[in-house]
C-alpha cells in the first residue's frame, strides 16, 4: 500500500477495504495558524497540520441498518485496515440506526466535485506576513495612546474529501479566520472590543480597528449609572448574530414535533406557519452566499438531532427558516422530514437575517428620539439558555454598554445580567437595519460565517447590574 | 493493583520523537522546548428513547514542540511520527517565536518569558485510578445497558422520552524537556447521562429531569454502582420527581435562604472560585475571551471571599478527580494547595510561565493541552469547597431554614467576564418551610455577586454531604480548548438569595 498518502488516494482505498454493505469515507486537511496578544504583546502562536479520517460503516440486517463510526487523526495507509474493521465491528454491534437511510446516490449532477484528486488548500504564518507587522505597530500606537490590546487571530483551512460506496466523490475547501481585539484603559476600568470575520486576512486592518476601539474609549470616559430594568436598546449585528445561531441551534425539526421546544405547537406539530414578527425579516442560509460561502453538502462526522451520517454528500441548498416574518422551515434530515413531514433542510454553515430598512447602526444610533435612555451595546457573553419552552436566554453585556441621547453617544452605562429569548425579541423588535457581516463573539469558535442587521428593542430586559468590565 | 500504560501507546517511537525535536530546538538556540505526544481517543454513544441516535469513537494522535526561544514563546505541532518532521516541527516551533520576537520588538515591549524553576522528574510514570478501562466493554454492553435504563424511564407514567449518553476518555501522554523530565502518563474518564421529558399536549408544557450522577475519573465499574453511585435507586426516583415538578407551581420571585445540594454548588464553584483564580485571567492573559477576575494579585492574602467558614483548595491529586494527574503538561509534579482559607484568598492556580513572573518560586501544576494540536495554558485544578469536620447533614442544614430552597442538579450557569455576577438553575428546587421539605417549584433561577453570595454562606455540611461532582467540557483560551474537572463539595446554607422567576422573565413588559 505504498504510495497511498494522498487523502483521495486514502479514501479510495478506504472505500476498496470496506467489507460493509455500506460506507462512508470524510477525510479532513486541517492547518491553522494563530497568533495571540495580551497587554499590547503577543502571548501564545502556533501553526499545525493535520488530517483526520473518519469511516462510517453501515450494517443491513433483519430489523434494520446499523452505523459504526470511527475517526482518527495522523492516519497513515497502514492504519485504514483497523480503522474499517473498527468501524464496521462498532456496526455489528450497534443496534438499527433510528436514522438509517440508503446513502445518497451518485447522479443528479453532484456526484464528483472538481479536484478531488487534488491536494488541500492549505495556511500557514504566511497569511499573516502583512497583518503580523501592522498588528505590532498598532501594539505600539495603542502603547503611545495609553490603551492596552489584547485578541486574537485564527485562520484555519480544511479540505475534506467525501467519498461514499455508493459513488460519490465531494471535495470543499472551507477557508475560516476570525480577528477579534478588545482594547483597555491601563486601569482596566475602560474596555472596548472589535471583531471581524475573514477568509484570508487581506481585508483587515488592525490601525483602523484601534482607531474605532480608541474612539469608545472615550466614550466611556463618562461613566452614567443605571439599575436594572427594560431600556430601548440598539443590538449590534454582533449580538443579533450570537442570539439567532443559538436559535438556529434550538430549531431541529424532530424536537420540536416531539413537543420540547420553542417551536412546537401546543396541542401537537410544530410551529411551522406561524408568524413571529410583524417586521418583514427573512432568516436564511445559502451555501453559495459570497462572502460567507460554505459546503454545499452534508459533511456530517456523527449522528445528532440535527443531522445523520447517512445523509453525508446530500446536496445543501439556500434555505429559508423564516421567510417574512412567518416561521417557514425547521433543521431535518432525511429521517427527521419523514417523521415531521417537513422538507429535508439539514443546517448550513452560514445564517443571514434581511428585511431590515436602509440604516446602518450609526444611523440608527442618529435616528434615536427621546423619550427613555436608550442603550447601544457593543456585544453580549456568556449566553446559557435557561428555559427551553420560551427559549430565555440569560448573558451578559461585555465591553461597553453606550448611552444614546439626542441621536448620539453620550457616556457608557455599567453592564449588565439579561434574561430574554430570541423569538420574543424578534416579535418585540421595532426596527431592523442594513445586513452587513459580523463575527459572532460568544460562538465565534464554532459559527463565524452571519450577516445581520441591528435590532432596536423597546424594552430589553436587564435583568440585573454586573460589575464585570 | 495500578493499570499499566496501554502498550500500544508505549510502542510508539516516542524518545526517539522527542530527541529528534529537542536536539533539533537546542541547536537552533533554544533557552527551553518541551515535546508533548499525545494519543486522546474519546467515544460518545447517544440514544433517544432506547434507540441508537449516533456514535462516535475518535482518537487524537500527534505531537507538540513548545520552545522559549529569545525571550519569546513558539508553538507547532505535527502528526507525522518520523524523526525528521519531529525536527522539522521544533524548527516551525522556533520560527513561531522569531515571528513572535519581531511584533514584540515592533510594539516597543521589553517582556521576556521565562519559566518557574521545577525539579527534574526523570522518565516517570503515572496512571490514573480506575478498574476497568470502558474500551475494554464491548460497545454492545454499554448500548445495552443505556437501552436498559432508557426503558426503565420510558416504562413510568409521565415520561414522554429518554435522552440517554455515554462519554468515554482514555488520555495517554509522553511529556519531555530540555531540563531532563521525562514523563508517560494514563488516565481514564466518562460520563453518563439520561434525562426524562414529560410533555403536557395539550397546554404544551413540558419538563426535563436528569440524572445527578456526575462525571468521573473511573473505570466501566462506576455504572454498576463503584464510588457508591446508586443508579437503580436514581433511576427510580426520576419519573415521579418528573411528575412533580410539572404540577409544581412556578416560583414566587424574591430573597430565599438556599440549601443547596453538591449536584448543584459544584457548578457555582466551578464559575465564582474556581475561573476567578487563575492567575492567568487575573493577570488579563484571558481578557479578551474568558475575561480577567475580580480576584486581583493586588488583594492577595486580603480580599474577603466569603464568610469564616468558606474553606477552598485546588489540587491535581483527589483520586478520581477529573483534573487528577501525576505531572502536568509542563512536567510539573501535580500537588494540592489552599485557595481561600477562612474566607480569604491565599492561592492562586498557576503554571511556570506565570509562577516565575509573579514572584512565585515553584508553579502548582495547573498547565494542561486538550490535544497535541494545543498549546498548553493554565487550566483548572480540582477546586473543591471543604467540609466542616463535624458539619451537619444535609436534613439538619434543611432544618434550621424557615423559608427557602433546596435546590438539586446543576442545570443552567452564566457568569460575568469578572466573575461578579452570576445566575444558575437547578434540576429541582424544593420548598423549605419551617425546617421541612414542602413540595417542588417551577420557573426558578438564583442570581448573585460572588463575595456576597460567599459571605451570605452561614453553615457548611460535615464529610458525609461530599460529592465529588464536575464537567467535561471546561472552556477556556483561544483556540479554543476543553479540560475535565472535579469540584467536590458539601452541602451548605446561603442566607436570602435572590431567586428569579423565570417565565416572569421572560415575559414582555
Amino acid at each position: 500500500m505504498s504510495g497511498v498518502n494522498k487523502p483521495h488516494e486514502i479514501v479510495e482505498r478506504a472505500l476498496e477495504l470496506s467489507r460493509a454493505d455500506g460506507c462512508v469515507v470524510i477525510a479532513n486537511e486541517t492547518s491553522t495558524a494563530n497568533l495571540r496578544w495580551a497587554g499590547n504583546a503577543l502571548t501564545t502562536n502556533g501553526v499545525t497540520r493535520g488530517r483526520t479520517l473518519t469511516v462510517v460503516a453501515t450494517v443491513d440486517g433483519g430489523r434494520g441498518t446499523a452505523s459504526g463510526v470511527v475517526s482518527r487523526s495522523a492516519v497513515t495507509a497502514e492504519d485504514l485496515e483497523p480503522l474499517v474493521r473498527a468501524a464496521e465491528a462498532a456496526a455489528r454491534e450497534a443496534g438499527p440506526a433510528e436514522d438509517a437511510q440508503p446513502l445518497v446516490e451518485a447522479g443528479g449532477g453532484a456526484a464528483a466535485s472538481a479536484g478531488f484528486t487534488d491536494a488541500p488548500d492549505e495556511t500557514s504564518s504566511e497569511v499573516f506576513a502583512a497583518f503580523a507587522p501592522a498588528l505590532g505597530e498598532s501594539f505600539a500606537q495603542a502603547r503611545a495612546g495609553g490603551r492596552e490590546l489584547y485578541g486574537f487571530a485564527n485562520h484555519e483551512v480544511v479540505t475534506s474529501y467525501l467519498g461514499t460506496s455508493t459513488g460519490l466523490r465531494l471535495r470543499h475547501d472551507q477557508p475560516t479566520g476570525s480577528l477579534e481585539i478588545n482594547a483597555k484603559s491601563p486601569d482596566r476600568t475602560r474596555s472596548a472590543w472589535a471583531g471581524q470575520a475573514t477568509r484570508d486576512f487581506t481585508d483587515v486592518d488592525p490601525a483602523a480597528i484601534d482607531a474605532e476601539l480608541a474612539r469608545r474609549l472615550v466614550w466611556a470616559q463618562r461613566k452614567v449609572e443605571l439599575p436594572a430594568g427594560r431600556y430601548e436598546t440598539l443590538l449590534p449585528p454582533t449580538a443579533v448574530a450570537d442570539l439567532l445561531i443559538y436559535q438556529f441551534w434550538s430549531s431541529a425539526a424532530r424536537d420540536a414535533a416531539e413537543g420540547r421546544t420553542v417551536f412546537s405547537k401546543p396541542g401537537g406539530g410544530t410551529r411551522v406557519g406561524e408568524k413571529l414578527t410583524e417586521l418583514p425579516l427573512t432568516l436564511r442560509s445559502d451555501p453559495a452566499e459570497p462572502g460567507l460561502e460554505a459546503a454545499p453538502f452534508v459533511i456530517a462526522h456523527s449522528s445528532g438531532d440535527d443531522a445523520s451520517v447517512f445523509d453525508n454528500g446530500l446536496p445543501l441548498t439556500a434555505t429559508d427558516w423564516i421567510r417574512d416574518g412567518v416561521l417557514n422551515q425547521l433543521i431535518t434530515t432525511r429521517h427527521t422530514a419523514g417523521l415531521t413531514d417537513l422538507p429535508v433542510a439539514p443546517g448550513v454553515d452560514n445564517l443571514i437575517l434581511e428585511g431590515g430598512g436602509p440604516r446602518s447602526l450609526e444611523e440608527m444610533v442618529a435616528a434615536t428620539e427621546g423619550g427613555g435612555p436608550c442603550l447601544l451595546l457593543t456585544c453580549l457573553w456568556y449566553i446559557r439558555e435557561v428555559d427551553p419552552a420560551t427559549l430565555l436566554l440569560t448573558g451578559l453585556t461585555r465591553d461597553g454598554v453606550y448611552l444614546v441621547e439626542g441621536g448620539e453617544v453620550v457616556g457608557e452605562v455599567n453592564n449588565f445580567r439579561f434574561n430574554e429569548s430570541p423569538v420574543s425579541l424578534l416579535s418585540r423588535a421595532t426596527e431592523a437595519g442594513r445586513t452587513e457581516r459580523t463575527l459572532p463573539r460568544e460562538w465565534g469558535d464554532w459559527f463565524t460565517r452571519a450577516a445581520m442587521p441591528a435590532l432596536r428593542i423597546p424594552d430589553f430586559n436587564m435583568s440585573s447590574v454586573s460589575k464585570g468590565v | 493493583m495500578p493499570h499499566e500504560i496501554d502498550p500500544s501507546f508505549l510502542a510508539l517511537p516516542l524518545r526517539a520523537l522527542a530527541d529528534a525535536a529537542l536536539a533539533r530546538a537546542r541547536a537552533l538556540g533554544a533557552e527551553h522546548a518541551d515535546f508533548r505526544l499525545e494519543r486522546v481517543r474519546s467515544a460518545a454513544w447517544r440514544l433517544r428513547d432506547g434507540k441508537p441516535a449516533g456514535s462516535s469513537d475518535t482518537t487524537d494522535l500527534g505531537y507538540a514542540v513548545r520552545v522559549v526561544h529569545g525571550g519569546s514563546w513558539g508553538f507547532a505541532s505535527g502528526v507525522d511520527l518520523t524523526m525528521d518532521a519531529a525536527a522539522r516541527v521544533a524548527s516551525q516551533a522556533v520560527a513561531m517565536a522569531k515571528l513572535s520576537a519581531q511584533v514584540i520588538q515592533a510594539s516597543g515591549s521589553d517582556e521576556r518569558v521565562e519559566l518557574a524553576a521545577e525539579p527534574v522528574h526523570a522518565d516517570r510514570t503515572w496512571v490514573s485510578s480506575y478498574e476497568i478501562n470502558p474500551f475494554d466493554v464491548p460497545d454492545a454492553d454499554k448500548t445495552g445497558l443505556l437501552t436498559d435504563w432508557s426503558e426503565r424511564l420510558l416504562a413510568a407514567d409521565g415520561v414522554a422520552h429518554a435522552d440517554a449518553s455515554l462519554l468515554t476518555v482514555q488520555e495517554n501522554k509522553f511529556y519531555a524537556d530540555t531540563a531532563g523530565t521525562t514523563t508517560t502518563q494514563q488516565r481514564v474518564r466518562l460520563h453518563p447521562q439520561l434525562t426524562a421529558v414529560a410533555v403536557d399536549p395539550d397546554s404544551g408544557e413540558f419538563e426535563s429531569m436528569r440524572t445527578l450522577a456526575p462525571p468521573v475519573g473511573r473505570g466501566w465499574e462506576y455504572l454498576a454502582g463503584a464510588g457508591g453511585w446508586d443508579w437503580d435507586a436514581e433511576l427510580a426516583e426520576i419519573p415521579e420527581l418528573l411528575a412533580e415538578k410539572m404540577r409544581a407551581p412556578s416560583v414566587e420571585a424574591g430573597a430565599y435562604d438556599l440549601v443547596i445540594d453538591p449536584s448543584n454548588l459544584w457548578l457555582t464553584i466551578h464559575e465564582s472560585i474556581g475561573h476567578a483564580t487563575e492567575l492567568d485571567r487575573a493577570l488579563g492573559y484571558e481578557a479578551a475571551y474568558a475575561g480577567t477576575s475580580f480576584a486581583t494579585f493586588d488583594q492577595l492574602g486580603k480580599l474577603k471571599y466569603g464568610s469564616e467558614i468558606m474553606n477552598v483548595t485546588g489540587d491535581r491529586t483527589a483520586e478520581h478527580g477529573l483534573a487528577t494527574i501525576g505531572y502536568d503538561d509542563e512536567g510539573v509534579a501535580a500537588q494540592s494547595w489552599d485557595l481561600v482559607r477562612d474566607g480569604t484568598l491565599v492561592g492562586y492556580q498557576l503554571d511556570r510561565r506565570i509562577a516565575r513572573l509573579t514572584g512565585f518560586e515553584r508553579s502548582n501544576g495547573c498547565a494542561f493541552a486538550d490535544s497535541p494540536g494545543h498549546v498548553p495554558v493554565q487550566r483548572m485544578a480540582n477546586v473543591s469547597l471543604r467540609p466542616a469536620p463535624d458539619g451537619p447533614s444535609t436534613e439538619e442544614l434543611i432544618g434550621g431554614v424557615e423559608r427557602g430552597l433546596y435546590l438539586v442538579g446543576d442545570r443552567s450557569w452564566s457568569i460575568d467576564m469578572q466573575r461578579y455576577n452570576f445566575q444558575f438553575t437547578a434540576q429541582r428546587a424544593f420548598r423549605i418551610e419551617n425546617g421541612r421539605l414542602a413540595g417542588q417549584v417551577r420557573d426558578f433561577a438564583y442570581q448573585a455577586t460572588t463575595t456576597d453570595f460567599w459571605g451570605s454562606m452561614s453553615a457548611v455540611g460535615g464529610p458525609q454531604t461530599y460529592v465529588l461532582g464536575g464537567a467535561f467540557n471546561c472552556g477556556k483560551a483561544q483556540p479554543g480548548q476543553i479540560a475535565a474537572v472535579s469540584h467536590g463539595c458539601p452541602s451548605a446554607l446561603f442566607r436570602n438569595i435572590n431567586i428569579l422567576n423565570t417565565t416572569q422573565e421572560a415575559g414582555s413588559s
